[in-house]
């Protein structure tokens, strides 16, 4: 029997590191959960992106829930996941509100003109410091926030057309379920 | 093996012509070494210089200190293998600014760190606190360390007792 002890041995390591392999698969080490999931968001007061006078207000977005989408003109990730927006974002029944992050105004006004504005409105954090708040560490981030200012769900990283049928269309149809 | 001569070194045994200045060469590997020291030192002034990536108009120098110190048990989001004290990152920046921020509101340094994990979980922190998610973490190494005794203890045990049973111990009056 002790024979086999050090094969048992390989095997349990085999198994552990096998095990690793597939958790990484799984998920992504470089995310960061968020803590403000089912918290509040965090009031922000920020201009649009198309009217610096005109500014939102977490109060002035109450009473409809909205996907907050962070996005920067410079982001290569939020390139890859723009014409996904495009194609499903009028699908989606909440409104997209983009959220440009540390972006030139102009900058991010020429990218959107180039290839296509998918957002019913877009508000402009140049120093990035209500992102903060919202803990955003980088570009594109995704914010589900419901009719009452929480935020439900956060996706981190491009959507796909996979990750908005498998998770954010259910999260935007459990928010509506309540609503009923 | 033959000593090196006195007052020589190794690359100097067997020279047939001793150098012009004699008493500058043989001072030289001393002073070239001082130099090489305080070369490596010069760098590692420029290091440390280097790592207030911004200058930040701190009160005193404790407080300098104590930023330092914070800002090095935090971890940088965006490249997650460094500190914010050491990242580059323009997010770091921001970080760091706020932290110095909030030291100037007289905030503690667990309000800091709270304000942190607050917006980007214990991820922030380098020393993750002890909770039930935390608990293999805190206590794995030394299961596994009181397992591995375990092991050994049994296997010493047994090979004691196989030893017994085979071969009752004989004393010759031989050490070996």
């Amino acid at each position: 029997m002790s024979r086999y002890l050090p094969l048992l041995g390989f095997a349990l390591l085999v198994a552990l590191f096998g095990f690793g392999i597939w958790w990484n698969t799984q998920h992504d080490p470089d995310e960061v959960p968020s803590p403000l999931i089912d918290k509040p968001a965090p009031a922000f007061d920020l201009p649009t992106l198309d009217d610096p006078a005109h500014r939102v207000t977490k109060a002035s977005m109450l009473g409809k829930p909205y996907l907050l989408n962070v996005f920067a003109s410079w982001c290569v990730a939020c390139g890859e996941e723009h014409p996904v927006l495009m194609a499903e974002g009028p699908g989606l029944g909440v409104p997209l509100v983009g959220y440009n992050y540390k972006d030139k105004p102009e900058d991010a006004r020429n990218w959107l003109r180039a290839h296509g504005n998918p957002y019913d409105m877009v508000i402009a954090d140049f120093p990035g410091r209500t992102a903060i708040d919202f803990g955003v560490y980088g570009a594109p981030e995704s914010f589900l926030v419901d009719a009452h200012g929480v935020i439900r769900y956060k996706h981190i990283g491009p959507f796909t057309p996979q990750s908005i049928r498998q998770e954010l269309k259910p999260a935007i149809a459990a928010l509506a379920r309540e609503d009923r | 093996m033959r000593p090196y001569p006195r007052g020589g070194n190794a690359l100097a045994d067997g020279a047939p012509v001793p150098p012009p200045q004699t008493s500058r060469a043989k001072a030289s590997p001393a002073s070239r070494l001082l130099r090489g020291l305080l070369f490596c030192i010069g760098i590692g002034i420029g290091v440390v210089q280097a790592q207030a990536i911004e200058p930040l108009p701190f009160q005193n120098r404790a407080q300098e200190v104590r930023f330092q110190n914070l800002t090095r048990q935090l971890r940088c989001l965006v490249c997650q293998n460094e500190n914010l004290a050491d990242s580059n990152a323009e997010l770091a920046r921001d970080l760091r600014l706020i932290v110095f921020k909030l030291m100037q509101e007289g905030r503690s340094d667990d309000q800091i760190k709270q304000y942190l994990v607050a917006r980007y979980s214990n991820f922030v922190l380098y020393d993750p606190p002890l909770e039930p998610g935390t608990l293999l973490l805190w206590f794995g190494p030394p299961l596994m360390l009181l397992a591995g005794a375990g092991v050994v203890l049994v296997a010493v045990r047994r090979r004691r007792q196989a030893d017994a049973a085979l071969e009752p111990p004989i004393d010759n009056g031989d050490d070996w």
